[in-house]
């Protein structure tokens, strides 16, 4: 393989060598190249295999719109799958391997695809392996192996991602001539902007020009205007960096890589970061994406984008191949003719569909010896070993529709095409802008701006240099304009354009063949989508391109069609006989290249960001004695304090026992606590709570419940007055924050007469609960200043004063019914005030307790847990707590009870069960059938919410939701587990422990 | 049957350059009358259209696209079918569906590639736990296939999940119904058109409903973007902007219309054996036969008709599926898009007749209707030709916003899609 490196020029650092590998075999390329550039100086031509023909491709492009050469970078934990070997910087000792081909590149098996590819029409998956039926799978497995491109990792990523909010006033998204200059404009007016590129160099098609700016060689000029740039403070250069996506309110997000491209860098900095971006004015200087030609195997190793042959010679100082003709239907790809020429290459002709191409363009090839061949076509190609060995010439009818002869054959390696320039008008239309065809250039250009955002240069449809350069200036002063600054003043370079004649489109280069025979014609090359597969589709009723697209895969690729689309539509638009704006283009979607999945997630994840942990004041005091924890919304919470080996059930009945007997210690902290206050406190909490709130005296605590709209159970708690205007609510940990949200969206949006303020102040106390029948003789110890003695400080009241000296608010409210006090301290106090008690209760065996032990205590006494014991369908009746429900007032849900669903005797009900056999603890979740039946489906009569051995009474017991189950004491049900069982079980009260309520109000 | 598909016919097209397929659908302009009109070119609308004239012999049918059909939720879905619901109404409902997906392909010879790959509910917390094992037992009990996993169990069908006990919020165990899987949507849009066609049900496209015409209580018609068009007996399946056409009616539905996104990777070689959802690390994947993997969450929590949701939903459901499996954050996103989804308050479906006599309602599937799109047409089909509603139906009806006999999958089961 011979070196198609050119002896000077490029952007290239001849320098510095560097070594890489491509499917195991080493070559060598030098600091500025990209893999692309590197393995075509090399030599090398063959870059993978099509998606579903196994065709042998090359490059096609050398940017983002590459459609072929997709490579997999590196190995293990660190590979990356699918990158576009244009995209590709390289460093020493990269590695890299084409994605499609099996067993290999070059012996691939399923290029047996190409040569059934008369069975393989669009969409014969859809037509076939239907029958027999149980084959499905297996043609499945055949289809998912032979589909795909790259490996994703097996392992986790060890590379870190981050984000970054910034505000701009102009952002400009592409740093090609046209938005260097509007980017200069705005950051000498003194605006902040943000440049992004996302290409390794700023410059855009500057990089790959030869023409002059100014008087001054492209390059040149380019340094000066980067450099100005760069020594500004307002202005921020971001190279490496893709908008990925256009949001509502002037919202992007900005795709930065920061180490792909340097070796051995390793983790030490983020690997991408993802700007979130808020800009005032956003200048859309995004380009033009040159089109390809359909015509008859268009896809031979060989056959490029011109604008990709000027950028390999230029900018890479690569030589694409030794012999090269053009094929176009504009003027902009004789440029390629000249620069091939000017690189050594023997140029063959130039063949232009048109007629009559420009005089001077004409002149321009005759002094150069190359000939034109006009109002001709490629009728086919050949291809040898390496790619693209001939174009066939074929002599086109003067409406371009047929062919007239056949005209020998050109030989050449490179074939530059060009249909036509694309705007990138992705950003404009992800914005909510709409495309617009100009007739005039054959492209979609950019229609209204619906968002603070103005196109500019070829990203409008401006294709010369000189007024791109003279559009970004207009760009910038208008951005600049609108942000309020005064515009600078700039002098606008100048570039000498050549005028010349107009593009005439040719979207489907005849061939001379019936339909449907002849070479395979690409419009889609990574999806392998053809003409001949538009046509069918449109044959077969499939007429929105966005079913065209959606049946013949055309722009689902990688690329997201950046080449081929327009194309595409425009066959289809042909076969439909309706002009192309009727036909329209598919929707443009973010992402404008495909985002890392860890950029877009950014640091939140794991145990620290994901979710932030929620722990309380003694949670580490938990730690140290051995907790088993429990995730409760973002609580780390207690679950069970195992001892010396123990196992949960052993320590939960240790924990049960000795709270019942004697203390219990519960670190109650994470309970949601919500100041409520305002002069209308008490009726905001009517309308919340389903009892009445304006008759709770002062320091007084009282149980409420809070339905939703639908009148089914959401929260409960205790909230206590506090003062006249003042209350202090509490609600279930994980309802907390949802709750908050409630409150406030029902004073906002509802009643926002009412003067009432919510502050949520869970974290800023720590509660320790003391639950069993020693509780107040332990507190008795610690608490001078409060009367504890049951006439004094009554069951739901609370005192204020010290614990131990700590100052204290204590509320005599139970959960467990025992005699308890709930122990709140600043949360600061948390940790001294638990030790203190831990300390001072040790002659009484104080025993601290987790949710699990919290869960059986509360059970015993039949109370319920809301999410537990409720799921969103339960009314109060159906928990037999009619008696919390104010028949007079008003209060959210009440009209929904009123239902006659609400009423129906049938409705499940909360009861209690208690099995056959004591130790025998029925599955929480487990269904419950009268009858047991293997006759699916089986009637089932409840379910099973909450379900415990109770030590204290000897037996196990269950809380259950059963179908009339208020009625129905006594009866027996049976619950058929999952592993295989029956279980027997009785209905009976809820309440297991203490039914006269006697204890905790001792 | 002349257009029949199969290999056969695939080899002789072959022959012939495929130049003698036949349209899948005629794209016929609108008649002046029909026996039924069907509002919608959905899965649901053209399932519907479908069993009318094959279960109830009404040919006389009309299928009115504003667009293209198959271009609303059904072509913007993740495609995920499974039964395995808690409540038995909603699980006879979605397993008679699951049961015409198994054979939906030979039915419509038209290869939906249904593929049943097992759909995995992760549980992450304890209560997690407790709502798998209410809703195993009661699919089990229903007739419906589902299975508990342990953690263990999960790895060996998912060899790179992240099963770490360290994690945010580990994994506890799942759910698993080897049934559930996914399809091919835009096929299931087109088999069910070609399907309709054959009977000679008009598929009319770019064809939007503007008004809906009453006398006497009763529906005479609907206006269009391409005239007026009678019929005795009209069914709205519209989706996302089932309100606006209940409006048409003068009716108001109890739906909110919110955004809903998802997105997809880069194609990759084989990766995902299943298809995996978690509520508590909120997000759900799959990889299609094409090898992109396939990831959505839940609803933008905004109401409105914009098919545009916003970055942030996007940013937290890569989050945790990065979460679920860390092997996946070198991996790229290649498309998002959002649907304008119907949510009802009990997250069930509302197929009912309505106060206006001849007009039939079939809307708030919400976030997870695909799955019900054969199931969802056969009874909507049946409740449109007999002007009652099938068993399986009867309790989805609009009444029970007035009984409050909901069906709250939302609230009791807590899983989307
Ligand atoms: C991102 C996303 C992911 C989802 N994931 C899943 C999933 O994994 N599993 C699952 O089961 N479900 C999922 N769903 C839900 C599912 O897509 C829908 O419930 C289902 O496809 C609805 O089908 P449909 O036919 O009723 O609605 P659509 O397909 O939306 O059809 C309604 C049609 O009515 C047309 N229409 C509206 N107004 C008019 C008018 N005035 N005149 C004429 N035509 C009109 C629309 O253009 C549209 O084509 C998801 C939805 C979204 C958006």
């Amino acid at each position: 393989m011979s070196s198609q490196r050119l002896p000077s020029g490029g952007r290239i650092n001849r320098g510095r060598p560097l070594e890489f590998f491509f499917n195991g075999r080493r070559y060598e390329g030098f600091e500025g190249d990209t893999l692309a550039s590197g393995l075509l100086a090399n030599g090398i031509r063959l870059f993978g295999r099509s998606f579903k023909y196994h065709r042998p491709r090359g490059l096609f492009g050398s940017g983002s719109e590459e459609p072929n050469a997709l490579v997999q970078l590196g190995e293990g934990a660190s590979t990356i799958p699918n990158l576009k070997a244009t995209q590709v910087e390289l460093f020493d000792g990269l590695s890299a391997r084409t994605v499609v081909g099996w067993p290999s590149l070059e012996i691939d098996l399923y290029a047996i695809n190409n040569r059934i590819g008369r069975l393989l029409p669009a969409g014969f998956y859809y037509k076939t392996f239907m029958r027999p039926r149980f084959l499905w799978d297996w043609y499945e497995g055949r289809i998912r192996h032979a589909a795909g491109l790259g490996f994703a990792p097996t392992e986790p990523d060890s590379a870190r991602y981050d984000k970054r909010n910034a505000h701009c006033d102009v952002l400009v998204v592409g740093a090609g001539p046209t938005g260097l200059m509007a980017a200069l404009v705005a950051g000498r007016s003194g605006a902040r902007v943000i440049v992004a590129d996302e290409q390794a160099e700023m410059g855009g098609d500057l990089l790959s020009s030869t023409q002059h700016v100014s008087g001054a060689c492209p390059w040149m000029f380019l340094d000066n205007l980067v450099k100005e740039l760069s020594l500004m403070d307002n202005v921020m250069l971001l190279p490496r960096s893709t908008v990925s996506g256009y949001y509502d309110y002037n919202f992007l997000v900005i795709n930065q890589r920061r180490t792909d491209h340097q070796a051995g860098i390793g983790d030490i900095v983020s690997r991408e970061r993802n700007w979130r971006v808020r800009a005032r004015q956003v200048v859309l200087a995004t380009g033009a994406i040159e089109r390809g030609l359909v015509f008859a195997d268009n896809d031979r190793p060989g056959i490029m984008l011109s604008s990709a042959v000027r950028t390999y010679i230029n900018r890479y100082a690569v030589r694409p191949g030794r012999t090269g003709a053009v094929f176009t239907n504009n003027d902009s790809a004789y440029q390629t003719a000249v620069e091939m020429h000017g690189a050594g290459m023997e140029v063959k002709g130039v063949i232009d569909v048109r007629q009559r191409p420009s005089q001077e363009r004409l002149l321009q090839m005759d002094t150069l010896g190359i000939p034109v061949y006009s109002g001709h076509g490629v009728g086919g190609t050949r291809s040898g070993r390496q790619g693209l060995r001939a174009v066939e010439l074929c002599r086109l009818s003067a409406d371009g529709r047929d062919v007239l002869t056949q005209k020998g054959s050109l030989d050449c390696q490179v074939l530059a095409i060009s249909g036509g320039w694309n705007p990138a008008i992705h950003l404009h239309c992800q914005s909510g802008g709409r495309p617009k065809y100009d007739d005039d250039q054959a492209c979609f250009v950019p229609d209204k701006s619906v968002q603070s955002e103005r196109s500019a240069g070829s990203a409008l449809g401006i294709f010369q240099l000189g007024n791109c350069l003279s559009d970004g200036v207009d760009a910038g002063v208008h951005a600049v304009r609108e942000t309020g600054y005064a515009c600078a003043h700039i002098d606008i370079p100048y570039a000498s354009d050549r005028t010349g004649s107009a593009i005439e489109p040719m979207w489907n280069v005849p061939d001379g063949v019936l339909p449907g025979r002849g070479g395979k014609k690409f419009v889609d090359y990574q999806n392998d989508t053809t003409a001949a597969d538009i046509a069918l589709a449109a044959r077969e009723g499939y007429r929105s391109i966005e079913h065209v697209k959606r049946y013949t895969a055309l722009g689902f690729g990688t690329d997201q069609g950046k080449t081929g689309n327009i194309n595409g539509l425009a066959i289809l638009a042909q076969h439909l006989g309706q002009s192309i704006p009727a036909t329209g283009t598919t929707t443009f979607r973010p992402n404008y290249t495909p985002v890392t999945f860890g950029a877009i997630a950014g640091r939140e994840l794991g145990t620290v960001f994901f979710d932030p942990v929620r722990k309380t004041p003694m949670h580490d005091w938990h730690v140290a004695h051995g907790a088993v924890f429990e995730d409760v919304g973002q609580w780390k919470r207690p679950w069970y304090y195992p001892k010396g080996g123990e196992t949960m059930e052993s320590a939960v009945r240790r924990e049960c026992l000795a709270t019942r007997k004697s203390i219990g210690l519960l670190d109650a902290s994470t309970l949601g606590k919500i100041e409520v206050r305002g002069r209308d406190s008490a009726e905001f909490l009517n309308r919340i709570y389903t009892n009445a709130w304006s008759k709770l005296e002062i320091n007084r605590c009282r149980y409420g419940l809070m339905l939703g709209e639908d009148g089914m159970v959401m929260d409960d708690g205790v909230s206590s007055r506090l003062g006249d205007n003042h209350y202090y609510m509490t609600t279930t940990t994980g309802g907390a924050a949802h709750v908050l949200g409630w409150l406030e969206r029902w004073h906002q949006t509802e009643w926002p007469e009412l003067e009432v303020f919510f502050t949520s102040v869970t974290d800023r106390w720590a509660v320790a609960s003391i639950a069993g029948p020693n509780s107040r003789s332990l507190l008795d110890r610690l608490c001078s200043d409060i009367d504890l003695s049951a006439g004094a400080f009554p069951f739901m009241s609370l005192r204020e004063g010290s614990v131990a000296g700590i100052s204290a608010r204590l509320f005599r409210i139970s959960f467990s019914g025992e005699l308890a006090f709930e122990i709140n301290v600043s949360a600061d106090d948390g940790v001294a005030l638990w030790e203190l008690l831990m300390e001072a209760g040790g002659e009484y065996g104080i025993t601290p307790y987790g949710t699990e032990t919290m869960h059986v205590l509360r059970a015993e006494k039949g109370y319920v847990i809301v999410g537990q014991d409720t799921d969103g369908s339960v009314t109060p009746a159906d928990l037999g707590m009619d008696w919390i429900v104010s028949k007079t007032k008003d209060f959210i849900g009440k009209r929904s009870l009123a239902r006659s669903d609400m009423l129906r005797d049938s409705r499940k009900q909360l009861v209690g069960l208690v099995t056959e056999q004591p130790e025998t603890v029925l599955p929480e979740g487990t269904q419950l059938v009268n009858e047991p039946s293997t006759d699916y489906p089986v009637p089932m009569t409840g379910h099973v919410t909450s379900s415990y051995y109770s030590s204290t009474l000897g037996h196990s017991i269950a809380l259950a939701l059963i179908k009339g189950g208020h009625t129905r004491m006594g009866a027996s049900v049976y619950a058929p587990t999952l592993d295989g069982q029956c279980i027997k079980a009785i209905i009976s009260s809820p309440v297991f422990y203490d039914p006269e309520n006697k204890l905790h109000k001792t | 049957m002349k257009n029949k598909y199969s290999i056969f016919s695939l080899v002789r097209n072959a022959v012939s350059y495929h130049q003698n397929w036949s349209q899948a659908w005629r794209s016929p302009d609108p008649k002046p009358a029909y026996d039924a009109i069907i509002v919608g070119g959905g899965g649901h609308g053209l399932a519907t259209a479908y069993y009318l004239a094959k279960e109830h012999s009404i040919t006389r049918v009309a299928v009115l696209e504003k667009g293209w059909i198959g271009g609303g939720n059904t072509g913007r879905n993740t495609t995920i079918v499974r039964s395995n619901y808690l409540w038995d109404e909603a699980a006879h409902l979605y397993e008679k569906s699951l049961k015409l997906w198994e054979g939906l392909s030979q039915e419509l010879n038209y290869n939906v590639m249904f593929s049943q790959r097992g759909v995995m509910n992760l549980g992450h917390t304890l209560q997690d736990m407790r709502d798998i094992v209410r809703r195993s037992s009661a699919n089990q009990l229903n007739g419906i296939d589902s299975e508990v996993l342990t953690p263990a169990q999960i790895k060996n069908i998912e060899p790179t999940i992240n099963i770490s006990q360290q994690a945010r919020y580990p994994i506890l165990g799942a759910s698993f119904q080897p049934r559930g899987g996914v399809a091919r949507h835009d096929a299931v849009a087109w088999g069910f058109a070609r399907g309709a066609d054959r009977y000679g049900v008009d598929v009319i496209q770019n064809c939007e409903v503007t008004g809906i015409r009453q006398q006497n209580g009763s529906v005479t018609g609907v206006d269009t973007t391409r005239g007026f068009i009678a019929a005795p007996k009209v069914g709205v399946v519209a989706a996302g902007h089932s309100s606006l056409l209940a409006d048409y009616a003068g009716l108001r539905m109890p739906i909110e219309s919110h955004p809903l996104q998802a997105l997809v990777s880069e194609p990759l070689k084989p990766v995902l054996n299943t298809v995996i959802m978690s509520n508590a690390v909120h997000g759900y994947i799959s990889q299609s036969d094409k090898g992109e993997l396939v990831v959505g969450a839940g609803i933008d929590s905004y109401i409105g008709y914009g098919q545009r949701g916003s970055y942030s939903v996007i940013e937290g459901n890569i989050a945790a599926i990065v979460e679920l499996f860390p092997n996946f954050s070198r991996v790229k996103m290649l498309r998002q898009w959002g649907g304008i989804v119907d949510v009802c308050p009990d997250a069930c479906p509302i197929i009912s007749l309505t106060p206006v006599k001849g007009l039939y309602f079939n809307c708030g599937w919400g976030t997870g209707g695909f799955k019900a799109t054969p199931g969802s047409g056969w009874v909507f089909a049946y409740t449109i030709a007999r002007n009652t509603p099938h068993g399986l139906n009867a309790a989805f009806d609009l009444n029970r916003f007035y009984t409050g006999a909901l069906i709250d999958e939302h609230g009791a089961a807590g899983v989307a899609h």
